[in-house]
């Protein structure tokens, strides 16, 4: 066993673990905090497969961006624990159950289909994962869905202030 | 630099993690916390789309898991702006509790 599988090993048990906390906590904060131990996670397992710059995104964006606003709310909301976590069996989580182990069974056959043909990682990944080869990219061939990001973001913003300002009385 | 990890490897923990965030949403009642779920079944999905990237040696995967970053973060402001909404309406943030439009 090298280096990389116990990263590998050490980063995707964190990661796992730090989700199930924050599916399972009852407290709103604990589940976010956890959330964005997940999120560090995830940047040091694409650093593995060699992606920097989605990395540092994944850092800037999701543990930076998204996680203020998330624990913002949450503050802003002043809520309370979730009382009803440990219910009895319902339907619901009867559901859930037979989902997950649905899933479960799927990608086992999915792993047990792809083994065998055993590839490392090619030497290119190390080039492609950088700033500049993703920055050609998106600049030359992928300019359309660039712009339309663009104006995604421009419609999220307008929504967002139109969703929560106040109405006028 | 070669990594020994398989790419099985990477492909087994995304669907276990697609699994845990889609657990979180069957069984929470909490909007936020089911919101936060959304955002680990969406980095799952990111996790496959980089291994495949890397592994193929091509591009595309990384671009898109870039344009998914951003759909997410503009799915996160319009999606809190809901939440906060609601709770202003409705004085609360559990889903079984909003129920005027159920049938």
């Amino acid at each position: 066993m090298n280096l990389t599988v116990l990263l590998f090993i050490i980063l995707g048990v964190l990661a796992m673990a730090s989700a199930i906390v924050t599916i399972a906590h009852k407290n709103p904060i604990v589940s976010a905090m956890s959330l964005v131990v997940h999120f560090f996670m995830l940047a040091g397992l694409y650093l593995t497969l060699n992606a920097q710059f989605i990395a540092v995104i994944q850092v800037l964006v999701y543990a930076g961006a998204i996680m203020v606003l998330v624990i913002f709310v949450i503050m802003l909301l002043n809520l309370r624990d979730e009382d009803q976590l440990r219910e009895k069996l319902n339907f619901r989580k009867v559901i859930a159950g037979l989902f997950a182990v649905g899933l479960i069974l799927q990608f086992v056959t999915m792993y047990l289909a792809g083994k065998g043909d055993n590839i490392s990682l090619p030497e290119k990944s190390i080039e492609i994962g950088s700033a500049q080869s993703i920055g050609q990219a998106l600049f030359s061939q992928y300019i359309v869905p660039f712009e339309a990001i663009a104006i995604l973001l421009i419609v999220a913003i307008i929504g967002a202030i139109v969703l929560s300002k106040r109405k006028y009385e | 630099m070669m990594t020994y990890v398989p790419q099985e490897y990477y492909l087994i923990l995304s669907a276990i993690m697609f699994v845990i965030g889609s657990v979180g949403v069957l069984t929470r009642r909490n909007a936020i916390i089911i919101f936060m779920s959304i955002e680990i079944m969406l980095n799952s999905v990111n996790l496959t789309f980089v291994s495949f990237a890397s592994f193929m040696g091509d591009i595309a995967g990384q671009i898109f898991v870039f344009f998914v970053m951003a759909v997410a973060a503009a799915e996160a402001a319009v999606g809190l702006a809901i939440v906060l909404a609601l709770f202003r309406n409705k004085k609360t943030v559990y889903v079984d509790e909003v129920n005027v439009m159920k049938w």
